[in-house]
Parts: structure tokens; C-alpha cells; sequence
């Protein structure tokens, strides 16, 4: 899929994808989305990415190794039922409190299932992008040698 | 606040690796210090526990499934805290001079600390269930540290055969404490020891089930083979210290379940025959080896069948007196141990010699550690073995099998002793065997002198603490009042004598003779190597091999590499058990389809979905049929939109767009097909693929006729924004009402990722290649 065309229009779509993937991930509590279809939808601009530039270069956009990003996810889902513990709650009992910011009425509510909804961004975006990646390793390889 | 030490231990050990790379040099004292300062301030709760008081702090963890995450601080728990901490953090301190940060030492901190985390949860929990989670993360973590040099064969095994062993005792133990928990109605220390455990049906059962994990983690007959096997395997001293600090999860929860579980033929007997037995054959072997660590190695089993045995001829205070003294000594000795190898490179006591005039400190410290051990006043270990030969003595029924056995097991640990310590240091050395010593790093001495002196204090002063952490332990495993009185002074032991002190002191001559005649005792003894001391590891190793077999034989025939076997195997069994239950339930009530209710647009997405495969089928290429299933797939999603599901349209449509991406990745490797399978054969699938089909339309019609999604749905509809916050009810589900669930599913995804990238990177190209 060696085409100028595709290689530009990722260029630009990435961005897009990446930001509409947070977006989607940190309205999911209230309107249709979440942490899954995050996670894909950035997976798949960097799957996209990949299959136009080569995996190498998605992989450098990427910053960071994939299976790093699954670890992390891992991590921060986990780490997100603790704090619940500490006052005496279930494992994993959602714990929310109200961000304060001038300026903004109302502030901003933040609580623990969005860490834990982010560690589901990071394992799907990580374990997703590590699967398609690799396969793409193996396509560049063999245009490689072939 | 018992529950902090925990939490700081498994902070701490997460934290090993970056800390110990940014601090080289403070970074591993640091974490040496911090079980130091744990572990004193479990000293500061002696008073308290020593005059009979048990401290519960209470933690909610899974209220839904009756566990939850409760401490218990009795005498037991705390004798073993210590041990554990104080002993740990010198083990620590001397892996930090041992390895370095290249070598691994982050990393090895790191494990040791879990490690101590999950003996301390392991001691402190007040429910079995915690108990259990625990014990398994001890088998775990000793798996890593066993193998922790992985690189070579001989440590991947032996971590390989501690983990199959202990771990098939673990599932033991796991159905014992199940039972355990039913017969007693709860499944907290003091349901259990309130109830009738002894006169209930599901007591015999329990207790085999409990005994099986118990004496395969405390390494005891038959299941014995995997320590000495875990000790030799090149690992750091240390690590094979802490399998001397694991196996004592055995001997501790054979303790902490003695007062509901003795019943005097099956509890008592069983441990003491095997306990005895242990005992015995253990110390026949240590005094046979040639090798510091084969000779500690079955030495520690020695002692903990001497555990075991005094637990089950009702010995507590012999036991609890013993438990603190072999702690001491036996710490000490494999720290000395260890130090000595790295002072001189040889591994051979016998070729070790004129230590204490290379290495002064290290060699008065073993001479203690060895003198404890040996039984010699007035070291604490003297204390333990006079109480040992007394509760052989006094029983009513096993005095004389009992006496006899401790008599010649202390005899050969006395043989022992002086092969290791004192021989060492002693003997004469050539000039020239001494120019070639290194220099020990003092962090290497600080254990070992402070491990002996805790065994010359607790010998000339059982008042300071020892006489209270006994007196507690005793409470703890007769499980009634505090004792009145506990008394360890060593002059009252040796004077007025009785026939034990004779033993006693008979077993340390003897046992110093027999050193002398070590040529012999070992010639003598050399059959036991021809017929088989290792039955029952053989047994294993034949056992594993059989799984093996088993496991080819069956993956041969489930696994053979057709994906389209695979598939036909899957859809045909599921659709003859769901048909056979349809079968039997009917359709029920099931939900009359109204087809005047169709509107056009669902004859348009119907007719996309049709159509997209149908072409699938009749494809010729790989390529367009995964087009054609995308193009169903993306109606499909359609549906979902239009139906109020706009979740799982966005999901279903991400998913398609990767699938089909996936897809054509992994097609760009498999043959052009439709020239594979014959007519009949697709014919055949075509069938199966329209029964699956219509069996999936059969269960959705029969479903939406049932009572069950509308209460599901308005229940999490009410709750989602009053309890959770969030108007995204799927979302809250996800998060929120079912969080444990997506967690399982999370890990599951990053499991199955990191599966997939393993298997494709088996047979990827080489990474230049790539580039």
C-alpha cells in the first residue's frame, strides 16, 4: 500500500483519530463511548498509520513500546480500585469528588472509574496495536525481501 | 494499622528496581531498612500479645463473597512476624553486598521483599481464603527467586519442581480450607475455632487435604525432594534463605490450625509419625553430604519434621522454644555459609579451613550458630533441644520411639554442626589455600553476628523477650488460656539433670565422635544412594513425564493446526448441546414475531447483511471474502444504532474496521484458498454453518420472550446516575457496577495481546531484516 495519498491522509488522520479517541473515552460515562472503543479508535489510527508508513514508523509515533502501554493499562485499572479500600469500601467501589476550577461553574467531576476507564484505554490501544503491528512487521518484512 | 507493614512491603517491592538503579549505593540499604523498622515496631507489640492479647483489625474486601481482609496479631503470628522481618532485613542487607545492580539486584530486592510481603499477609490473615491467596503468592514468588539466575538449566528446573509441588499442595490446601470453612460455617479464625471441626463429617476429609499443602510447602516426607533440589540450584545464598523462611508457612499453619483440628488418632498421629519420620531420615541424610548447601538443605527439613512432631505430640512450648532457636541458628548459618563460599570459592566444608584467621568475624559467628544449633548451653538452641528431648520423654504414648528419634537426630545435627562451623573455622590451612581469599564486604558479616548473638542473648536472657513470644505462642496453638508461667532458663534445664540432659550431652559427644568417623559413616551409607532414597522424586519425575505424554496425546488430536477443524469443533458441539437443551425446555414462552412491525430500513440492513454473506461465500479470493463479511458486519452495527444500542454500534464498528485490517494482515500469509477443501466438505460446513444460525435466531426469539432483560435493564437504568454519576448506563456498567469483571476482561485482552505478539515474534524475521 506503498501510496502517497494514503501515506499524507494518515498524516493528518492520526491526529484527528488520537483526539477524537480521547474525547470519546472521557465522555463515555454520560454519552455513547468509553474506554473500549477509545482504545480501538486509536488503535486503528495507528494500525492505519502503520499499514501507510510501515510498521518502524507507527511505532515511533507510538513514543512508547505497545506492550509498555498493556502493562500500564494493566496497572492503572488496578490501582484505581484501591483507593476505595482505604476508606473502608469493596475493592473497586467507584469513589468520586468535585474538581473545583475558576471560572468553570460547576467544576469538573472526576473519581476513580475514570482511572480505571483509562487503564481500559491504554490495555485495548496497547494489546491492539501490539497484535496489528506485529502482523504488519511481518507484511513489511516480506515486501522487504520479496 | 497491621495492615500499613503489608502495604508498605508490596509498595516497597514495586519500587525495588527503580530505586536500587537511580540510588545505587543507598537505594538497597534503604530497603534493607525499611522490614528493620516494620519489624521493630511489631517488637513494640510484644507486652501486649505477651500477656495474651490478640489484635484483629478488621478490612472490608469482598463483602458479597463472605472474605474479607482481616488481620489477626496473635503470639503465632507474631513470633513469625519477627522471624520474618528481622531476619529479612538482614538477608536483605546481605544480598545488597552480594549481587550487583548489572547482576540483577533491583530486581532480586525486589521478588525478596513481595516475598516477605505475601509470608507476613501469609501469617497475619485472619481468613483462610486471604491465608490461602497468600500461600499461593509465597509459591509464586519462590518460583522467581528459586529460578532467579533463569538463564541456567538446573535453576529453571528446580524453580520448576518447588512450584508443581507445592503448588499441586496449594489445590490441596485449597479444598481442605474450603472444607474447612463449611464444617466450621465461616470462614475467619474465630468461626473456625469456635466451632466442632473434629466431630464433623467433612473432618477427615479436611484434614488429609490440609496436611497434603501443609507438609509438600514444609518439605516433609514423601514431598521433601524439591528443597534440597531448590538449594542447589545457583541462586543467591539468600534466595535459597528465603525457601528456609517459606517452608515454615507449612509447619505455621499446621500450628495455627492445631486447636480446632487435634483429634487424637488422626491429627496428632499423623504428625507426629511423619513429623518424627522427617526428623530422622533428614538428619541421617545432612550428615552424609559433602556440600554446605546439601548439608543446611536436609538439615532444615530435619528441623522442620522436629517442628511438625512436637506440634503433634502436644509440645507447644517445646515447639514454639524450638521455632525461635532454629530461626536464630539456622539464619545465621546459611549467611555464614554463603560468606564462606565467597571468601574462599569453595563449596566442600571439608575443604574449607583456617577460617578464623582469614576471616575472624565471620567464623566466631558460625562457631556460635553452629554450637545452637548443636544443642550446647547456654545457647537458646540448648534450650530448644532439652524441651524437645523432654516432650519425647514424657508422652504417654510415643516416649520411647519419640526419645529415640530426637536422641539420634540430634546426635547426627550435632555431627552436623561441627562439619559446617566448626571444622571450617578450626582446622589448619596450608599457606597457600589462604593467600588466594577475598575480602568479605562487611555487609556480608552484619547478619550473621547479629543472628548469633540473638541466640546467645535469647539463651542468657529468655526473660527479655523470649519467655513472653513463647508463653504467646503456646497460647496460640493450644488454643485455650495464656500458660501461667514459661520458663526457658537453661540452668534449670542442665541442673538437677534428668535422662534428657544425659541425651543431651551423650548426643554431643557421640555426635563429635561420629564427625571424626565422617569417612565411614558416609561409606556406610553409600547404598542409600543405589536403592533409591529419591522414590518419591522419581515418583514426580515420572509423573511429570506422564502429564507431558498425556498432554502431546491430546493436543495432537484437539490442537492439530486446522483452523477450519477448530471452527467446525466449536460451532457443532455448541449447537448440540444448546439444541439438546431446547430440546428438553421447548420454546417456551417465546416472543411472537410480528412481522407487520418491519419497516423498510430493516429490510434495507437485512438485505446488506444477506447479501454481504452469500458473497462471502461465493468469493474466490481471501481478500474480498473478509470485504464481504465487513460489509455484514458494518450493518450489523447499523442495526445496533438504530435500536438504541449506540455503544455497542461504535464498539462493532471499530471492531469491523480492525478485524477486516487484521484480516488482510494475516491472509497476506496463507495460501490463495477455494482450491483446498473438496465440494462436499464445503457443502458439509455450509450445512452446520445454517443449523448454528438458526439455532442462534431459535435462542434469541426464546430469550426476549423471558421475564429477566426488562428488570435487569430498569434496575441499572435507576441506579446508574443516583450511585454511579454517569447517564451512560452502559458505560457504567462497564466501569462501575461491574468493574471486577471488565478488570478480568482487561487482564484477559493484555494476556491474550502479549500471546499473540509471543507467538509472532517466535517466527518473525530477524530484526535487521526488518529494517
Amino acid at each position: 500500500m506503498n501510496s502517497l495519498i494514503f501515506r499524507t491522509a494518515t498524516n493528518v488522520i492520526l491526529p484527528v483519530m488520537l483526539l477524537l479517541s480521547v474525547v470519546v473515552l472521557l465522555r463515555g460515562h454520560n454519552e455513547p463511548g468509553g474506554g473500549f472503543v477509545g482504545g480501538l479508535l486509536a488503535a486503528s489510527g495507528f494500525t492505519l498509520y502503520g499499514l501507510a508508513n510501515g510498521h518502524a514508523a507507527a511505532l515511533a509515533r507510538l513514543r512508547v513500546p505497545p506492550i509498555a502501554l498493556v502493562g500500564a493499562g494493566v496497572v492503572a485499572a488496578t490501582i484505581s480500585g484501591l483507593p476505595a479500600m482505604f476508606v473502608g469500601e469493596p475493592f473497586l467501589k467507584g469513589l468520586w469528588f468535585t474538581l473545583d476550577i475558576p471560572g468553570y461553574p460547576g467544576g469538573i467531576k472526576l473519581g476513580t472509574p475514570v482511572l480505571f476507564d483509562i487503564g481500559v484505554y491504554l490495555v485495548v490501544l496497547g494489546g491492539t496495536a501490539l497484535m496489528a503491528l506485529t502482523l504488519e512487521a511481518y507484511r513489511d518484512d516480506a515486501a522487504v525481501g520479496g | 494499622m497491621i495492615h500499613a507493614a503489608l502495604f508498605i512491603l508490596f509498595g516497597v517491592a514495586v519500587l525495588a528496581v527503580p530505586l536500587c538503579r537511580l540510588l545505587p549505593r543507598l537505594g538497597p540499604l534503604v530497603i534493607a531498612a525499611i522490614p528493620l523498622v516494620l519489624g521493630c515496631w511489631f517488637a513494640t507489640m510484644l507486652p501486649a500479645v505477651g500477656a495474651g492479647e490478640v489484635i484483629v483489625a478488621p478490612m472490608n474486601w469482598l463483602a458479597a463473597l463472605d472474605i474479607d481482609l482481616g488481620l489477626r496479631l496473635d503470639g503465632l503470628s507474631l513470633m513469625f512476624a519477627l522471624l520474618i522481618c528481622f531476619i529479612g532485613s538482614l538477608v536483605l542487607l546481605y544480598a545488597s553486598a552480594y549481587l550487583s545492580y548489572e547482576q540483577g539486584l533491583g530486581r532480586f530486592m525486589g521478588m525478596l521483599i513481595g516475598f516477605m510481603g505475601a509470608m507476613l499477609g501469609l501469617v497475619l490473615a485472619d481468613n483462610l481464603i486471604v491465608l490461602f491467596v497468600f500461600w499461593e503468592l509465597t509459591s509464586v514468588l519462590s518460583f522467581v527467586l528459586i529460578g532467579f539466575e533463569y538463564k541456567r538449566d538446573a535453576a529453571r528446573n528446580a524453580a520448576l519442581q518447588a512450584l508443581l509441588v507445592t503448588g499441586l499442595g496449594g489445590l490441596a490446601l485449597l479444598a481442605g480450607l474450603i472444607l474447612l470453612g463449611i464444617a466450621a460455617g465461616g470462614y475467619t479464625m474465630s468461626a473456625v475455632f469456635a466451632a466442632d471441626i473434629t466431630g464433623h463429617a467433612l473432618y477427615p476429609a479436611a484434614l488429609v487435604l490440609v496436611l497434603l499443602g501443609a507438609f509438600t510447602k514444609s518439605a516433609i516426607w514423601p514431598f521433601h525432594f524439591w528443597l534440597p533440589n531448590a538449594m542447589e540450584a545457583p541462586s543467591p545464598v539468600s534466595a535459597r534463605r528465603h525457601s528456609a523462611t517459606m517452608v515454615k508457612a507449612g509447619v505455621y499453619i499446621i500450628a495455627r490450625l492445631h486447636p480446632a483440628m487435634s483429634g487424637p488418632v488422626m491429627w496428632d498421629d499423623t504428625l507426629a509419625l511423619f513429623g518424627g519420620g522427617t526428623m530422622l531420615l533428614a538428619a541421617i541424610n545432612a550428615a552424609r553430604q559433602t556440600q554446605l548447601k546439601k548439608i543446611l538443605a536436609y538439615s532444615t527439613i530435619s528441623s522442620l519434621g522436629t517442628l511438625v512432631m512436637l506440634i503433634g505430640l502436644g509440645a507447644s512450648k517445646a515447639a514454639a522454644a524450638y521455632l525461635i532457636a532454629h530461626g536464630l541458628f539456622k539464619g545465621c548459618l546459611f549467611l555464614v555459609a554463603g560468606a564462606m563460599t565467597k571468601h574462599t570459592g569453595l563449596k566442600d566444608p571439608d575443604r574449607i579451613s583456617g577460617l578464623l584467621r582469614t576471616a575472624p568475624v565471620l567464623a566466631t559467628a558460625g562457631i556460635i550458630g553452629g554450637l545452637s544449633m548443636a544443642g550446647m548451653f547456654p545457647l537458646i538452641g540448648f534450650v530448644g533441644k532439652e524441651l524437645l528431648l523432654k516432650a519425647g520423654l514424657h508422652h504417654p504414648e510415643w516416649a520411647v520411639p519419640a526419645t529415640v528419634a530426637a536422641a539420634l537426630a540430634g546426635t547426627l545435627t550435632v555431627m552436623a554442626a561441627v562439619m559446617v562451623a566448626m571444622r571450617p573455622a578450626l582446622a589448619k590451612a596450608s599457606e597457600g589455600d589462604l593467600d588466594s581469599r577475598k575480602r568479605l564486604d562487611p555487609r556480608l558479616l552484619v547478619g550473621p553476628v547479629v543472628l548469633a548473638l540473638g541466640g546467645v542473648v535469647a539463651g542468657l536472657a529468655p526473660t527479655l523477650f523470649a519467655e513472653p513470644l513463647v508463653g504467646a505462642v503456646r497460647m496460640s496453638i493450644d488454643g485455650g488460656e495464656l500458660p501461667e508461667k514459661t520458663e526457658l532458663r537453661w540452668l534449670k534445664l542442665l541442673w538437677p539433670a534428668t535422662l534428657a540432659t544425659y541425651l543431651s550431652i551423650a548426643a554431643l559427644i557421640v555426635g563429635t565422635l561420629l564427625f571424626f568417623a565422617r569417612g565411614h559413616y558416609r561409606r556406610g551409607l553409600a547404598f542409600v544412594d543405589r536403592i533409591g532414597p529419591l522414590l518419591p522424586e522419581r515418583l514426580y519425575n515420572s509423573s511429570v513425564a506422564g502429564v507431558l505424554w498425556l498432554a502431546g496425546f491430546v493436543t495432537a488430536i484437539l490442537q492439530n493446526g486446522s483452523l477450519q477443524s477448530y471452527v467446525r469443533v466449536t460451532l457443532g458441539v455448541t449447537f448440540a448441546v444448546c439444541a439438546f437443551a431446547f430440546a428438553r425446555a421447548g420454546m417456551g414462552n417465546a416472543v411472537d414475531v410480528v412481522l407487520s412491525d418491519v419497516t423498510l430500513i430493516d429490510i434495507v440492513l437485512l438485505l446488506a447483511i444477506v447479501v454481504g454473506a452469500v458473497a462471502a461465500v461465493f468469493q474466490k479470493t481471501a481478500l474480498a471474502s473478509v470485504a464481504a463479511m465487513g460489509a455484514t458486519g458494518f450493518a450489523l452495527a447499523l442495526v445496533y444504532g438504530l435500536y438504541g444500542a449506540p455503544d455497542v454500534a461504535t464498539t462493532q464498528f471499530a471492531v469491523e474496521t480492525l478485524i477486516v485490517i487484521i484480516f488482510v494482515l494475516v491472509i497476506f500469509h496463507l495460501p490463495k484458498y477455494l482450491s483446498v477443501s473438496p465440494f462436499w466438505r464445503r457443502a458439509a460446513d455450509g450445512v452446520l454453518a445454517l443449523l448454528f444460525g438458526g439455532l442462534m435466531t431459535a435462542f434469541a426469539i426464546r430469550v426476549l420472550g423471558g421475564p429477566g432483560p426488562e428488570t435487569i435493564s430498569s434496575f441499572y437504568a435507576e441506579r446508574s446516575y443516583e450511585e454511579a454519576y454517569g447517564r451512560n448506563v452502559v458505560n457504567v456498567i462497564l466501569v462501575d457496577f461491574r468493574a471486577l469483571d471488565t478488570l478480568g476482561e482487561v487482564f484477559v485482552i493484555g494476556i491474550a495481546a502479549i500471546g499473540v505478539y509471543t507467538l509472532l515474534r517466535l517466527r518473525a524475521p530477524k530484526p535487521e531484516a526488518a529494517s
